[in-house]
């Protein structure tokens, strides 16, 4: 790819881009979010049109306006979020588009196909499941076959790593392995450095819609990777503030959020000016925690006490007015309005604050000056405050969402998953603003099932197992080996 | 700046998806052997050509602003209002059957105003069932409005066939009202009533509500995610009712002041399909205000017109519905319009 550039509007996604991938490479193509990354490949799969530059394929000068031309010359991508059918089932998937066959479907031709591809890639799917119950790691394995299938010989991932554990990200390496090894192309999208490090020949930065450089994965360290993504030395290691608990905030008592029995439900104190991380392998309850604080959701039995008070059967609106704020782990379900402006999601969730209404009309002048305030405060990049948040990079989302509920003087603050799929610029400064709203005297629950996140930032950590705590430790006095065991349902004795 | 642009665009493909139909519709008539250009100036004439055409496309085009408000209000709630046309019923049955017993010696100014209110209560609880299934029982409200359309429908028609017929009358209707609590004509001898200056005050209060009040917002937040809503404290459940009510309600306007305004009384069947004709109004209208009235002002031109245009160029007057049926396909497909602009461009 040769001098591409693309433009959305006034912003210059991509700015005279040079890109090149060999055959049988894995090429990383690192940089954080909204580098222009996503934009490029875009660019190469026919979904976007670059506005100059040209693309050459082995060599020739091509065109490639939409992704079925993109196909024929053997380019395949498996996107973020998985264009997959869930009712139908794993062999349909595959074939789907592709279908052997005049009239009817020929799926024992299909099947012998798919069979003699799954011996060479050392794939193994169980072929009339439906995808709908397949896992993850599961479904995004059908992505990179179904791209194989189709005789992909460059075969893009965007992100693949986002939504998988570390196992499976193991079991993906090892496929990705296989398809160099069979002189596949592959270009990776991420913006995890020890990945990059881990599975890479050759390395692209991104930066602002410009390449920073290309270099062999042999001649490059993590540090200075990650100096050529931001653009400035980063520091990865995190300086906490001496502890100093006050009062108790939240109380949980015997909180049941899911209906396993065998344990005695969920009971912590979050006092004034701590951290307090709650650990776990994803699915053990931590949702159901989150949006039974937040108020969106019953618990089968127990109760939420905030500052002494009941609030087990109060409203989301009525928690709301009491001080209780919280970061969503599902942001585009839960978090933001995506259609609406950048002001009207400063509102959401403060529209009956008495700073923003009176007497049910809105204060929109106040309500604008506060979000001036907050994006300026935290420094989030912003065209104007009537665009549509959905416009925003991910990271950005998060700090608006973040500066909307601690800006305006929380008691408490639910943190789920709070840097969940950001990059390290957005992760730091996140990290960053979480300790300084601990110090500033603020109850803060952090849930996460990043256990690194955890063991970083909290000050008493908790592990849920099946819905319920089955441990709480000091975070000075716990190793990551005991925390994994306890995460493992293994109790303390 | 850039909202505006957006909105410049959006006003620029309207008109040229309107300029199609018509383009269409003259080729149709063509092939038909009829004389499009005649047709066309006679619709133009019989709409617009003097105060008596044009008093009779703005009081064509109330009823449809109502209704367009309506199902525009649910829309950016989230919510799709199908049963305008039951709301339209309900409303002006119950205000014209209120607007009869309001015992004769009550001032008209008392007299109206309730009978205006108790249609609009009428409309409000049949709308507000609607959103109170849907609310409760998850019920799709599509469905639900849809047989309360049946219900609305055939309900009145048994009252004003049966217990409330008009004495000595063979239609089915109902008697007709005092003359004190009939809306006064702006122009004399004309369909227009002061219901247009009730319209206009209506677009305005929408726009308001929708942009300077916690309920607007409430309702915005909803349309565009109800679950990010949810989580944000706006009581989903409630809002849901109250939503599909006040749409109910301002639907019913449309079947009151047809009541109260054009009929004088209420007369069996008298909306065939307002409410429906307001859902392609929300839709060309794009759920603002300035486009509801606009949208309505090009849909209820084409009725006004549509007479003179049979009886000047013999085209069936039903040609209007054509026109709207098109205009609503190109509108509702945009991406049509765009492609074709694209293509040329490369």
């Amino acid at each position: 790819m040769k001098q591409i550039t693309k433009s959305f509007e006034k912003l210059k996604a991509l700015d005279h881009i040079d890109f090149e991938v060999e055959r049988g490479e894995v090429h990383c193509l690192l940089g954080e979010n909204g580098a222009g990354k996503s934009t490029l490949v875009n660019i190469l799969y026919g979904l976007y049109h670059a506005d100059s530059g040209e693309i050459h394929i082995h060599g020739k000068p091509v065109s490639i306006s939409n992704p079925k031309i993109a196909q024929q010359y053997h380019i395949g991508m498996v996107h973020q979020h998985f264009m997959l059918i869930e009712s139908m089932t794993v062999l349909q998937n595959i074939i789907l588009g592709n279908e052997e066959g005049k009239c009817s479907i020929d799926y024992a031709a299909s099947k012998a196909r798919i069979a003699a591809l799954e011996n060479m890639y050392h794939f193994n799917f169980d072929l009339n499941k439906p995808v709908s119950a397949l896992s993850v790691g599961e479904k995004q394995r059908v992505e990179i076959f179904k791209a194989i299938y189709r005789g992909a010989d460059i075969i893009i991932l965007d992100e693949p790593t986002a939504v998988l554990t570390p196992q499976e990200v193991e079991v993906l390496f090892r496929i990705l392995d296989d398809m160099r090894k069979q002189e596949k192309t592959i270009i990776f999208i991420t913006h995890k450095l020890h990945e990059t490090m881990a599975l890479s020949d050759r390395i692209t930065v991104l930066r602002n819609g410009r390449v920073v450089g290309t270099l062999l994965t042999k001649d490059a360290s993590p540090q200075s990777l990650a100096t050529m993504m931001v653009g400035h030395a980063v520091d990865f290691g995190i300086v906490k503030k001496p502890y100093k608990p006050g009062d108790t905030v939240l109380e949980l008592e015997g909180l049941r959020v899911l209906p396993v029995s065998g344990n005695a439900g969920i009971s912590l104190k979050v006092q004034q000016g701590e951290i307090y991380g709650i650990a776990g392998v994803d699915g053990n309850g931590q949702q159901e925690l989150e949006s039974c604080i937040i108020g969106t959701s019953k618990p089968l039995a127990g109760s939420v006490f905030v500052n002494q008070e009941d609030m087990t059967a109060l409203s989301v609106a009525e928690r709301k007015a009491k001080g209780v704020a919280a970061i969503p782990s599902d942001r585009l379900r839960n978090a933001i309005l995506s259609g609406m402006s950048i002001t009207d999601n400063y509102l959401l969730g403060f529209q009956h604050h008495k700073a923003f209404a009176h007497l049910g009309l809105l204060r929109s002048n106040v309500l604008k000056k506060h979000a001036e305030n907050m994006v300026r405060q935290y420094s989030i990049k912003i065209s104007s405050f009537d665009q549509p948040i959905v416009q925003l990079s991910g990271g950005n989302q998060q700090k608006i969402v973040f500066s909307r509920e601690a800006g305006l003087e929380p008691l408490l603050l639910i943190a789920a998953q709070p840097v969940r799929g950001l990059d390290i610029g957005a992760i730091e400064a996140i990290h960053k603003q979480l300790l300084q709203l601990r110090d500033s005297g603020k109850a803060i629950l952090l849930i996460s099932t990043e256990l690194s996140e955890i063991m970083e930032m909290s000050d008493r950590i908790g592990v849920l197992y099946k819905g319920g705590l089955i441990a709480e430790r000091d975070a000075d006095k716990v190793t990551v080996h005991e925390l994994g065991l306890f995460m493992a349902g293994e109790k303390p004795e | 700046m850039k909202k505006n642009r957006q909105n410049f665009a959006n006003l620029g493909y309207s008109l040229i998806a309107i300029l199609f139909s018509f383009l269409l519709v003259g080729i149709i008539m063509l092939i038909m052997g009829y004389d499009p250009l005649k047709a066309y100036s006679s619709l133009f004439e019989g709409a617009f050509g003097s105060s008596y055409a044009i008093s009779l496309t703005l009081s064509k085009s109330v009823p449809l602003v109502f209704v367009g408000l309506a199902v525009g209000f649910a829309l950016q709630g989230g919510l799709f209002n199908i049963g305008g046309e039951g709301q339209i019923y309900i409303g002006g049955f119950t205000a014209a059957i209120a607007g009869l017993s309001i015992p004769g010696f009550i001032p008209a100014w008392v007299a109206l105003p309730l009978a205006i209110l108790s249609g609009i209560a009428g409309g409000f609880l049949w709308g507000g069932a609607i959103g109170l299934i849907k609310a409760k029982l998850n019920i799709n409200e599509v469905i639900v409005a849809i047989m309360m359309n049946y219900i609305a429908q055939t309900m009145t028609s048994f009252f004003v066939n049966g217990p409330f017929i008009a004495a000595r009358s063979m239609t089915p209707q109902t008697e007709i009202l005092p003359q004190k609590l009939q809306l006064p004509k702006i122009i004399p001898n004309t369909q227009l009533t002061t219901s247009l200056y009730i319209a206009i005050a209506m677009c305005a209060l929408y726009g308001f509500v929708m942009k300077r009040t916690v309920f607007g917002f409430e309702v915005r937040a909803m349309g565009n995610n109800m679950h990010a809503a949810e989580t944000g404290g706006v009581r989903v459940t409630r809002n849901t009712v109250l939503i599909m009510a006040f749409s109910g309600g301002l639907a019913a306007m449309a079947g009151i002041f047809e009541v109260f305004g054009t009929y004088g009384r209420f007369i069996d069947g008298f909306s065939s399909g307002i409410g429906f004709t307001g859902i392609a109004i929300a839709f060309i209208g794009q759920s603002t205000p300035l486009g509801i009235i606009l949208a309505s002002l090009l849909f209820g031109s084409l009725q006004a017109g549509a007479m003179q245009m049979s009886m000047m160029a013999g085209v069936s007057a039903n040609i209007d519905k054509v026109i709207q049926g098109l205009v609503i396909v190109f509108i509702a497909t945009p991406n049509i319009i765009r492609y074709m602009f694209k293509k040329r461009r490369q």
